[in-house]
């Protein structure tokens, strides 16, 4: 049997961190990615050029150096903000940023990016017939979006989807840097208590494979779902 | 002095693409009963012009009336739109539409094809759309069909389907577009089958066809096209039996 | 323009953070970063042809190994690779004893194993794709022509494989520079490194982080660019004539 030295718990407790964190942040890229490629695909000239800045600057800029800018400049700028309200008009408030959640809204933001160039080719793949056939029938936009545009999209976005909540899951482990303690931060620690690191890095990579393979297996379930009614002969 | 609103008035609709014009004011009254067939090459404006009618284009000028209302437009940094599109949507529901290319939604069975607009739009119960719906899809020759998928379906198929669709809305006015166009030979007859069984029991149709012999056995006016303007309408005994304009009578020659 | 010029000069001369020193780190980190990147995608793309062709090989001996390799580099973060090797150089007795030591000491060589074996798996899964995308029929041109496997390989399937994933790669060049930003987690004094210590130095954390990522910004852009270029001068043959 393994030797955890104590570490078990603490290590369940961490996935339990990463699978939480990887799921919220994935929520808050999806709907982020669907304003954004909207945005993109508007004909307001301001909104598609926020958009395109976003996802290029997003996209230019490595993770960690964004996690870094929101997590040490996200307190000072958020002090700031609430000193000059103090200031200006004596509203007296404090911030204080929760870890977990400044981890969720900068994965979040920065796969919001990517799931936009996602979500505008699905969106652009979808044959414009139907998307006709539904106003032609008195549909609203709103419907048209619920009932055919969306359902049709997610048949060619689910690739890109997949892949992207792949690297994302992996991207949450950079959090651990940080000071949230996701598993990778308690292999850490417990590594170097231990001075067994491969024991807890190789149980923490298994877990990442484990949560990964599950996860082919779920987006290719929803695949088989958002299929339906393609492909099929006569 | 009318008592009863005609389903469908279309007056001077002009519309551009860039620069060229491509319907230089046209006019059309639908009333019911009518079946309208528009006529005419290639690159006429027929299609254009039937969909300036439920506004999947939009017009640069003319105005629409559906049961006698008037749609409003205001002019906007991308051209002339129409004011509120609450009216449109109700507009639409009105009018029904056939495309070329069926245009089926590929990820719901006939059935839910056929029952979608009606639950949706109209807000009828799925109950009752359902047993419509049955029925719609029994007349039209296609009730052991309605847990298909379109893409299960031969294109026939998919077009008499998507005619039970459009009769689900129980349609003022039905618009077809080149219906039968996109279908092999040996598959337009059925389609073609339907649609004058729909003529027969008195729908008001506005029709875009190659179809000729249709044109002449089923229509109550006949409208040809050309380069955007009316160039001949009438009756089709009259418009196709005695052609007055070179162009026509060159369209109607037959082709070897 | 000299006015422009006298406000510059002002602005850097008010400025306590960017002055020649820090500027000395931000240099030294680029010249990091880009010695590691460089290093790693070389050697990575070195090992990626042979494993990619091994990868579909008839024989499951060569190609459950290798697939086994891609999927385990490809499903798990690389700061738990580059953590693996890492502290597995430094804490596993006996190591500093032997000669290894002389090369692992520095956190640079750990760092330059990890990134390599994680680019060399993303890699060969690129390659292969490009691979299984050969046309049929320019194989059976091949075959008919009289070639053998090794010949064809060399002469056909590769060279056009090389081009069909050259989209794909640059994009594996510019996650590999991202990727990079992890090595100042051991300590290492890359461009991240470099900014987390003007950070720590002066708790100015917008000026530190902002402008590292101008710098990875610009370095970005260089890549597309250059891939881009690449791409039109190696794919031209793909599109359609006299355009």
């Amino acid at each position: 049997m393994i030797d955890l030295h104590g570490y078990g718990p603490r290590l369940l407790e961490g996935a339990l961190v990463t699978i939480e964190l990887a799921v919220l942040s994935l929520v808050v890229a999806v709907v982020l990615g669907l304003l954004t490629a909207s945005a993109k695909m508007s004909r307001n000239w301001m909104l598609h050029k926020v958009a395109t800045l976003y996802t290029t600057v997003i996209r230019g800029v490595p993770d960690l150096v964004l996690m870094m800018l929101m997590f040490f400049g996200g307190q000072i700028g958020i002090n700031m903000f609430t000193d000059m309200l103090y200031d200006r008009f004596d509203i007296d408030i404090f911030i204080n940023v929760n870890e977990f959640v400044a981890g969720v809204i900068t994965i979040g933001l920065i796969f919001g990016a990517y799931m936009g160039e996602t979500f505008r080719g699905a969106f652009m793949a979808v044959d414009n017939g139907q998307i006709e056939a539904g106003r032609a029938y008195g549909m609203s936009h709103w419907l048209v979006f619920r009932r055919i545009r969306f359902p049709l999209m997610m048949r060619h976005a689910l690739p890109g989807l997949s892949n992207n909540w792949m690297v994302l899951l992996k991207t949450t482990a950079l959090v651990s840097v940080i000071g949230l303690s996701d598993m990778v931060r308690v292999a850490s620690e417990a590594s170097k208590a231990t001075r067994e690191p491969f024991t807890f890095m190789i149980i923490v990579a298994l877990i990442y494979l484990l949560i990964a393979t599950f996860s082919e297996w779920g987006f290719a379930r929803l695949q088989k779902r958002y299929d339906v009614g393609f492909g099929e002969s006569h | 002095m009318a008592a009863t609103p005609i389903p469908l008035e279309v007056r001077d609709i002009k519309k551009r693409f860039g620069d060229v014009e491509v319907l230089k004011g046209l006019s059309l009254e639908a009333h019911k009963g009518d079946v309208i067939t528009l006529i005419g090459a290639s690159g006429s404006g027929k299609s254009t012009f039937l969909r300036c009618m439920n506004l999947l284009e939009q017009p640069d000028e003319g105005d629409l009336l559906v049961h006698g209302e008037e749609i409003r437009f205001k002019q906007t940094r991308h051209g002339r739109e129409p004011a509120d599109w609450k009216q449109v949507v109700a507009m639409r529901a009105k009018l029904s539409m056939v495309f070329q290319s069926f245009n089926l939604w590929a990820h719901m069975t006939l059935l839910e094809n056929v029952i979608e607009a009606p639950v949706h739009v109209l807000g009828k119960s799925k109950k009752e759309a359902i047993e419509h719906g049955r029925a719609l899809l029994e007349r039209v020759g296609l009730a052991e069909r309605a847990d298909y998928y379109p893409a299960q379906m031969s294109g026939g198929q998919q077009q008499r389907g998507a005619i039970a669709r459009a009769l689900a809305m129980d349609p003022e006015v039905m618009l077809f577009d080149e219906p039968t166009s996109a279908l092999d030979p040996e598959l337009v007859g059925d389609v073609l089958k339907v649609m004058r069984d729909l003529a027969e029991e008195g729908r008001t149709m506005i029709v875009v066809t190659h179809e000729m012999a249709f044109a002449r056995d089923v229509s109550t006016q006949v409208i040809y096209l050309h380069q955007g303007h009316v160039e001949e309408a009438g009756p089709p005994a009259e418009v196709l039996g005695n052609p007055r304009s070179g162009r026509l009578k060159q369209f109607l020659a037959p082709k070897h | 323009m000299e006015a422009l010029m006298n406000a510059l000069t002002e602005l850097l001369a008010d400025n306590t953070i960017f002055t020649m020193k820090t500027l000395g780190y931000y240099g030294e980190g680029l010249v990091t970063t880009v010695q590691l990147v460089f290093l790693s995608l070389i050697i990575g793309l070195v090992l990626a042809v042979p494993l990619a062709i091994g990868r579909g090989s008839r024989h499951a001996w060569i190609k459950m190994p290798i697939f086994f390799f891609t999927y385990v580099f490809r499903g798990t973060p690389l700061l738990v690779q580059l953590y693996l090797i890492y502290y597995g150089v430094v804490f596993v007795d006996g190591i500093q004893d032997t000669w290894l030591w002389l090369i692992l000491e520095k956190p640079f060589v750990p760092a330059l194993i990890a990134f390599t074996l994680n680019t060399a798996a993303y890699t060969t899964e690129i390659f292969r794709g490009a691979i299984k995308s050969t046309p049929r029929g320019e194989i059976e041109a091949a075959r008919a022509y009289g070639m053998s496997q090794r010949l064809m390989m060399r002469r056909i399937i590769l060279p056009s494989a090389f081009r069909r994933a050259l989209p794909a790669y640059g994009n594996e060049v510019i996650f590999m520079l991202h990727a990079s930003a992890i090595a100042s987690v051991v300590t290492i004094m890359d461009l991240t490194g470099a900014a987390r210590f003007v950070y720590a130095r002066f708790y100015a954390p917008f000026e530190a982080f902002l402008f590292v990522a101008g710098i990875y910004l610009c370095l970005t852009f260089a890549i597309l660019y250059f891939f881009r270029y690449l791409e039109k001068r190696l794919l031209a043959h793909l599109k359609p004539a006299n355009q």
